[in-house]
């Protein structure tokens, strides 16, 4: 059998490739015909971002990058660090904190408080961007909204100091009935539910912010959605929005201490969540500052960029399920897991980064107590790891469960990609000196919530920042009626000591109680205290002036300025 | 003329014979699949990675993937192995001295006290007049002008204070150690004191004991460490017991997902063209439907039935442990076998809309073959081209998506490894750990090529027309 | 014709409403509740906030007011950001996907047919071996690996010219879009490459160009009229849903590049329990797709005569 059909001599000719050529520039042709059109219809939708460089000496204007977009500006709503961020820039409460975190005076240019009640006397040249006073109305205004069920604000228990603000969101009374009063235009009073001598430094919370009530009311429901949605009393004014991928600042020339203010513009030019991008922008000097973690941080170094530290006040912790059907209820298998954990090997060999402080209280060290440190005048437990003691616990703990093996827990993460090593470090530590099987648990942000709140979990790695600068922030986690206690520890030496800081005004009394409950805390292994975060971050060092701080604004950059470089 | 020359001749039965024998479709398939050099290869290739995956962690490397070594991570290969023994009790006190009096600005002498080994460095320093503490720096290059004095490890708060250790995350590499002292209010001094530390890989006694399994081992030897062939990971597990393993995790995941899925669009896809009319419109429509659907929610949902969470006794991880296979994965491949068959089947049914028309269907038709005939003889063979293509591209594109549910954090439970979240974590540290990225994205590519070589022969293979060529 | 392109219409329309209904149900199968927070709140404020959403209700109910909105056009607004109306969500973010979406299947069609006719022409010669092997690197690394390089590629290119090459994230303009374009794009350049070769080599077989060469044809009228023509045919069918799956897929993309796309708005719904823009980016995606699918058909029939619409 031959084959009868002939395989052409070759596929391929000159003049197939010939036209193959031409196909070739007319492609290429329309492509860029493409590319132009494309390039039109962008600019005609106003959809871009200019690309401006990080420090502009000529406009004197910075440009950043935001990791997430603030869901929206509405003071009396907001609940996350970001729309934190930029409200502070642009708002301004009664009270503000200075570059070393001191108390300044803001829109109120003094106060009396005593127990239960408090004058505030409000400067008269603070006017709101529209030219409005800036009036003490404002601020009952603002609270009134907070509170009121109907604004279902997530953060109104922060009120919940002033008087009838608790009766008021659950419906009880009336929002008229709230504690704060405006006598005149310019003194506000304030009425207390109880003795808070904390109470002036939730002032600078930013559900305290005032809100003009007839722009409020003219937006219908729009409040902080918009740029334009918004007037400002602070620094800044926020002068474009474009959902998605920018947030322009500008300088507020109706902010009574505008002389303040050095720069003229802080441009968040890029919404941006991904790490090694975000240092891809820095290192094209497109951004002034950017985060650094574990695994960029050699490469800042070798670039010889300068390395900035800064501690964030937030406290992480494996947090255990003390519901009865649990098997870490179990004292013992708690105190079993807390004695192999060693906090400083967590820090060194798997955090990796500098900053961050092997944790040994709830209560972080820069917490201030009766007169200097908390942590200074009352030490935390001492904690060392014990591997044959943590074994006499587990079999304690298998013992009175009637187990003959250890149970299998499950650990509840989040889903980054460091809350994974996270948990394979504890699974392995427990594994290898424990017997005890891990299973890890991964789910996305609300998923997670969703399980710490019904308990489907053993372990959770959890963490808290705090609201205010009072070891309360921290102190009344783990209070039974606290809902953020997702894991329902109860105790009640641990309620009483929090009912006595809350009403004492001694300081003594209060850091006494507070100390209580960080042994507590300890000798019941209601949780383990895993680290301290602080963050490392590379920064411009031609702006200068920029605050860090734990609790308010982060990072502020109110008054920063630009240096020129002396070289050029 | 002679008899000879009209002798009659034999009928030499052999000249009826067919020169080759009669083969099938399928065998003749077979043939050229076989003489195909390239093909033949990438099928080695393919049997060695299931080697590599099923069978070599059981018998050639029974290094466990998930224990972990936190004094030897993010190592490379080529690493020097050579660690110093040290006491298992290692303290260290804190060094105070008195105040100092003088001029000078920086610490005049600054030394390592000890050996520096990556367990531990302790530096010590004279006094700085008026200081009121010191900061500890660390760089990776020497500070100069230009170059700042790098990471802040801590600080020391008082001025008497004057000695440090520094434990955190250590290499075998050179450091440059800088102390500057502290005013009151905690800005720095003009001047600091850099020294150069090269600190040397180093295991306690016990750790040694373990290891070696030698009787004797004093602090101060020196010991030559497990070789790791692929190095490390950022918790110091073996990186090649976890490419063996993420190979179980992502071979499984892309062939048994993208087979699956291909015969699901091959059915439809080629029901769909061959009737066309309303079994065509309606099959279609549905497939409009299914291409629309949010991959991302049926993963979440199918994992959320498939991994289950407090309660470990149900039947469906009984099920899974059955299978043998880790949670998620079942999750991954009923939410992926589920959603994808509908380019396959697009892509067939456009195939079969062309074949249909042509002239050897019509004849096949006419001499009164069956639909299963038509379909199984004619259309599928002839649509095994792009076929196999879209399985060669399916195999990579279901390790990505893999990579990816990984990369948003619902991929396979940890400590599972799969190639692609390797590739993840390799490539944060891509620039200094280069290795960690490297070797997952070797095997990954290995795998696509064999398997696109194999598609391409089994292609050649099927397609009868190309039976001269090669 | 027209009556083909309405019973379509309706079709797809039908389409859509089983996408809307069968992502309805999902969602609200899975655990997780768009108003919880961070911060817990009070079961009084829980139950306030899911009365102003109308998570009180039962899921069917939910359903029917859900079902009435969209057909009035109205996504409702979304939990998360609070107070903004998911259409306007949508309207802002999509445009920039379909953008990047655009340029990036025009390199990946452009690229990947013309490269698939090379290789094809060139069988088992040096340019098909290289081309091929770029096509298996460019399939074989994750789009993430490819984003993230093509990033630091940019960062040492401005760094080596010593001005600004290219910018290295952020949207405005076409500077800004072509290195995620091309990232994007790469994966089904390289699919395309393959299946258009494959499909040339078939063609190259085929009765009508074996009739046509001993006619006597010029091979280049071949190449351009028959076999070029032909073996687009099942590029343009994937094409169709590649577009879709392009425009919006872009999340890695989007996500390292800094672009306010579509893509990156989805994923990050779907993590927080977004309902409202879960519900509306698939509605819209699911409506895009099936529109695309029916243009593609279109061409189709048009490119090839054969294939009737009925």
């Amino acid at each position: 059998m031959v084959d009868t059909v002939q395989a052409p001599k070759s596929s391929v000719s000159t003049s197939s490739v010939w036209q193959l050529v031409k196909y070739i520039f007319l492609a290429f042709t329309l492509m860029l015909l493409l590319l132009t059109c494309l390039h039109f219809v962008t600019l005609g939708l106003g959809i871009g971002t200019e690309s401006n460089a990080a420090v502009d000496f000529e406009s004197n204007s910075i440009t950043l990058n935001l990791g997430s977009e603030p869901p929206q500006l509405n003071s009396t709503r907001s609940t996350d660090m970001v729309s934190g961020q930029i409200l502070g820039h642009v708002m301004e409460g009664l009270i503000r904190y200075g570059p070393n975190n001191e108390i300044l005076p803001g829109i109120a240019t003094s106060w009396d408080i005593s127990e239960l009640t408090g004058t505030f006397y409000l400067r008269e040249d603070a006017y709101w961007s529209n030219g409005t006073p800036v009036t003490a109305h404002d601020f009952v205004f603002a609270w009134q909204t907070a509170v009121d069920p109907e604004t279902k604000s997530q953060y109104a228990f922060i009120l919940y100091p002033l008087k009838n603000a608790e009766a008021i969101k659950s419906e009880i009374m009336a929002v008229e009935e709230l504690g704060a009063t405006a006598l005149n235009d310019y003194t506000l009073q304030v009425e207390l539910e109880q003795p808070t001598p904390y109470f002036i430094k939730l002032l600078a919370f930013f559900t305290y912010l005032p809100i003009n009530r007839e722009f409020y009311e003219s937006t219908e429901g729009r409040y902080g959605t918009n740029a334009e949605d918004l007037i400002y009393n602070g620094p800044f004014v926020i002068s474009k929005w474009q959902h998605g991928s920018r947030l322009r600042l500008e300088k507020n020339h109706t902010y009574w201490n505008k002389d303040e203010t050095r720069l003229d513009a802080i441009d968040f030019g890029y919404i941006l969540s991904d790490p090694t991008a975000t240092i891809n922008l820095f290192a094209t000097e497109k951004i002034v500052m950017a985060g650094l973690q574990a695994e960029n941080i050699e490469r800042a170094l070798a670039n010889g960029w300068p390395i900035k530290e800064h501690v964030d006040g937030s406290v992480f912790y494996l947090g255990f399920n003390h519901r009865e059907e649990r098997p870490t209820s179990n004292r013992n298998l708690r105190k079993a897991i807390q004695m192999v954990c060693d906090q400083e090997e967590l820090v060194f060999k798997v955090l990796k980064t500098p900053g961050n402080r092997p944790g040994e209280s709830i209560f972080p060290v820069w917490l201030k107590g009766v007169e200097g440190f908390f942590r200074d005048e009352y030490p935390a437990p001492k904690h060392e790891r014990n591997i044959e003691l943590a074994k006499q616990y587990l079999n304690n703990a298998l013992n009175e469960l009637g187990l003959s093996e250890p149970p299998r827990l499950m650990f509840l993460t989040g889903d980054s990609e460091f809350s994974t090593k996270h948990a394979e470090y504890y699974q392995n530590l427990l594994k290898q000196n424990l017997g005890i099987e891990v299973r890890i648990d991964q789910q996305i942000f609300q998923q997670r919530l969703e399980k710490m709140t019904s308990g489907d979990y053993d372990i959770v790695a959890a963490g808290w920042g705090p609201d205010y600068d009072d070891v309360l922030t921290f102190g009344d986690l783990f209070t039974s009626w606290n809902a953020n206690n997702r894991g329902l520890f109860k105790n009640d030496e641990l309620d009483q000591n929090v009912q006595i800081a809350q009403q004492s005004s001694d300081p003594r009394t209060r850091m006494e109680a507070m100390d209580r409950v960080q042994h507590i805390l300890y000798e019941e292994a209601a949780i383990i205290v895993e680290y301290e975060r602080g963050s490392s971050y590379v920064a411009d060092d031609r702006v200068q002036g920029v605050t860090r701080r734990a609790v308010g604004t982060d990072p502020d950059f109110t008054r920063a300025y630009l240096v020129k470089p002396e070289t050029e | 003329m002679t008899e000879l020359s009209f002798k009659p001749t034999t009928v030499d039965s052999d000249i009826e014979q067919t020169s080759r024998p009669s083969l099938s479709y399928w065998q003749d398939a077979f043939v050229r699949l076989v003489a195909n050099k390239r093909a033949i290869a990438s099928l080695v290739v393919i049997v060695l990675l299931l080697i590599f995956a099923f069978i070599a962690p059981h018998v050639f490397w029974t290094i466990k993937h998930d224990v972990q070594n936190l004094d030897r991570t993010s190592e490379p290969p080529w690493i020097n192995r050579k660690a110093m023994v040290l006491p298992d009790q290692d303290d260290w006190q804190d060094v105070h001295v008195a105040a100092a009096n003088g001029e000078h600005q920086a610490p005049t002498a600054l030394e390592v006290v000890g050996e520096p080994t990556t367990s531990r460095v302790r530096l010590k320093w004279d006094p700085v007049p008026n200081a009121f503490g010191y900061r500890i720096y660390r760089n990776i290059i020497e500070p100069t002008e230009d170059i700042p004095l790098g990471l802040s490890m801590g600080v020391n708060e008082t001025g008497t204070h004057v000695s440090f250790e520094d434990r955190l995350a250590i290499r075998q590499k050179p450091y440059w150690y800088s102390v500057v002292a502290l005013n009151e209010d905690g800005t720095e001094f003009e001047a600091a004191k850099t020294i150069y530390v090269r600190p040397q890989l180093a295991i306690t006694v016990s750790e040694a004991l373990e290891l070696t399994k030698a009787e004797n081992v004093q602090p101060g030897d020196t010991v030559s460490l497990f070789w790791h062939p692929l190095g490390t990971d950022y918790l110091g597990r073996d990186m090649l017991a976890r490419l063996m393993k993420g190979a179980q995790v992502s071979l499984t995941i892309g062939i048994v997902a993208p087979l699956l899925f291909i015969v699901l669009g091959i059915i439809i896809g080629s029901v769909s063209g061959y009737f066309g009319g309303v079994v065509d419109a309606g099959l279609m429509r549905f497939t409009d439907f299914v291409i629309a659907l949010p991959f991302l929610l049926f993963m979440i949902l199918f994992k959320l039935l498939f991994v289950p969470s407090g309660d470990t006794e149900n039947w469906m991880s009984k099920f899974q442990e059955f299978l043998g296979i880790e949670g998620g994965m079942l999750a991954m491949v009923v939410a992926l076998v589920l959603l994808s068959w509908p380019g396959i089947a697009r892509l067939v049914r456009g195939e079969v809309l062309k074949i249909r028309e042509q002239g050897y269907v019509d004849a096949s038709r006419l001499l009164g073959a069956p639909n299963s005939w038509l379909i199984g003889r004619h259309m599928i063979p002839n649509t095994m081209g792009v076929v196999l293509v879209s399985f060669t591209f399916a195999v990579p594109a279901t390790i990505f998506t893999e990579a990816f549910l990984s990369f948003i954090g619902m991929g396979v439970v940890p400590p599972t490894p799969s190639w692609g979240s390797m590739c993840n974590d390799g490539i944060r540290t891509m620039e200094m750990y280069p290795h960690e990225l490297l070797f997952p994205a070797l095997f990954i590519s290995i795998t696509v090529l064999a398997f696109n070589l194999l598609g391409d022969g089994l292609r050649d293979a099927l397609d009868a027309r190309m039976r001269s060529r090669e | 014709m027209t009556r083909y392109v309405l019973m379509r219409l309706v079709q797809g329309v039908i389409t859509v409403w089983f996408i809307a209904t069968v992502t309805f149900f999902v969602m609200h199968s899975i655990p997780g509740n768009p108003l919880l927070n961070e911060k817990a709140v009070s079961d009084q404020v829980q139950e306030q906030l899911e009365k102003k959403y109308g998570l009180d209700k039962p899921v069917i109910v939910q359903y029917g007011i859900y079902m009435w909105n969209m057909i009035r056009g109205d996504f409702g607004l979304s939990f998360k950001q609070e107070e903004r109306p998911v259409n306007k969500i949508i309207a802002e973010r999509f445009p920039v996907s379909a953008i990047l979406g655009i340029l990036a299947i025009v390199i990946a069609g452009m690229g990947g047919i013309l490269w698939g006719a090379l290789t094809a022409l060139y069988r088992n010669r040096w340019p098909d071996v290289v081309i091929i092997i770029l096509v298996i690197l460019g399939i074989s690394v994750p789009s993430f690996v490819f984003a993230t390089v093509g990033q630091l590629g940019i960062v040492v290119a401005n760094r080596m010219l010593g001005f600004e090459l290219l910018p290295v994230a952020g949207w405005g303009t076409i500077w800004h879009m072509l290195v995620p374009a091309l990232v994007l794009g790469l994966g089904t350049m390289a699919f395309l490459t393959r299946l258009m070769r494959t499909s040339m080599l078939e063609i190259v077989n085929a009765d009508y160009i074996r009739t046509a060469r001993s006619k006597g044809v010029p091979v280049a009228q071949i190449f351009a009229k028959h076999q070029f023509r032909n073996a687009i045919l099942p590029v343009v069918t994937v094409l169709g849903p590649s577009i879709a799956a392009i425009t919006t897929g872009g999340f890695v993309v989007e996500n390292v590049f800094a672009i306010p796309g579509l893509g990156r708005t989805f994923v990050e719904a779907v993590q927080q329990s977004d309902y409202t823009v879960i519900m509306g980016t698939t509605v819209f995606y699911g409506a895009f797709l099936v529109l695309m699918v029916i243009v593609v058909d279109l061409v189709y029939a048009l490119i090839d005569p054969r294939v009737r619409l009925q």
